[in-house]
């Protein structure tokens, strides 16, 4: 018998801080499985945001710049621009991309950085405490919107990955769900997708991945589970927006 | 002939591999670990394919897979 599974390397070997079956967990292990399949764990300089995925840096094995508030693809575009040899991604919340660092995000992305975006949409700002974010669903309760989101008011969600695929600059843009195994193996294949965009010089690759916040949502991470495939999928269509590799 | 195994300290007890298992091999456990919480277990694995879908979705990365 041959062991057929084990941690990447590219993950260290330590508890993590997520909640029980956040999703966060089986993102990273995702991620680190990408940077391990293209080699490039030694030339990565990953960038970390604010939110319940700040301690990046404790759970990859690579180099690590934290760029809280928003701002990670601005100080990403700055560490390729000054390391074009290096492999540069972000990992951030929905909190941070799509409020908080807007702006960033839609002028990396439109200049066609030649970096990476993890972008983890939870529809809530997990670590401060459950607030609305841009992506939170019309009628959902948080903690900021305790009668449900309202469209009136609050307009809808915000769909990152169709908004970004009109851009210019952008070359690869896809959104995927970790939340049962037939997801999870297409969201393992597209983050390697946008990985190789990078790793052949092909410009900006993001991918958005729908994900759970049990604790947040007030449900247990198998209802976590459940309410991305029952709600956020509709509103949040899998798929692959845009696609320059092979024209 | 495939087997996993569970590294019940770093188990959260989430339970999203024990619907993941195609054939329903894992379930929670009684006893309480070291985090406090109670954690997954295969005690009958002789059905086991080795198919690895509970180790690639736990959030955790306490499953290893053998085949
Ligand atoms: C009072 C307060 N305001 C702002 C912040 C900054 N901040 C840190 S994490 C966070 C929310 C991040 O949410 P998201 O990006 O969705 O990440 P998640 O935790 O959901 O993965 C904010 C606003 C803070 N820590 N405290
Ligand atoms: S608060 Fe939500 S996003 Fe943060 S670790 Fe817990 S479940 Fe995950
Ligand atoms: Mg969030």
């Amino acid at each position: 018998m041959q062991q057929v599974f084990k941690r990447p390397q590219s993950l260290k070997d330590v508890q993590t801080h997520f909640c029980p079956g956040c999703n966060h967990g089986t993102i990273h292990r995702l991620v680190a499985d990408a940077l391990d399949l293209f080699g490039v764990q030694q030339t990565t300089i990953g960038v970390a945001s604010v939110g319940c995925s700040v301690f990046l840096y404790g759970y990859f094995d690579v180099d690590v710049v934290e760029a809280p508030h928003g701002r990670a693809p601005a100080v990403a575009t700055g560490v390729k621009r000054a390391r074009p040899d290096r492999f540069v991604f972000t990992y951030q919340g929905d909190g941070d991309l799509a409020a908080i660092g807007t702006s960033e995000i839609i002028h990396a992305a439109n200049r066609g950085e030649d970096i990476t975006v993890i972008f983890v949409n939870n529809t809530t700002y997990g670590m401060t405490g459950g607030q609305m974010a841009p992506t939170t669903l019309v009628g959902q309760k948080t903690s900021t919107s305790p009668y449900g989101r309202n469209k009136a008011k609050d307009g809808s969600p915000i769909r990152m990955a169709e908004l970004l695929a009109q851009l210019g600059g952008v070359a690869f843009s896809a959104r995927v769900a970790v939340d049962s195994p037939k997801h999870l193996m297409d969201a393992k294949k597209q983050i390697r997708e946008a990985f190789r965009f990078q790793v052949e010089g092909k410009g900006f690759s993001f991918v958005e991945v729908l994900s759970s916040c049990p604790t947040n949502w007030g449900v247990t991470p198998l209802e976590g589970n459940a309410r991305v495939g029952a709600e956020m999928i509709p509103y949040f269509p899998l798929g692959i927006f845009k696609n320059q590799g092979n024209p | 002939m495939a087997r996993i195994e569970i590294d019940e300290s770093r188990c959260k007890g989430c339970g999203i591999c024990t619907i993941a298992c195609p054939k329903k091999l894992i379930t929670l456990c009684d006893k309480v670990n070291i985090q406090g919480y109670t954690p997954a277990e295969a005690l009958n694995q002789e059905q086991c394919t080795g198919c690895a879908l509970c180790a690639e979705i736990c959030p955790d990365v306490a499953i290893i897979v053998f085949k």
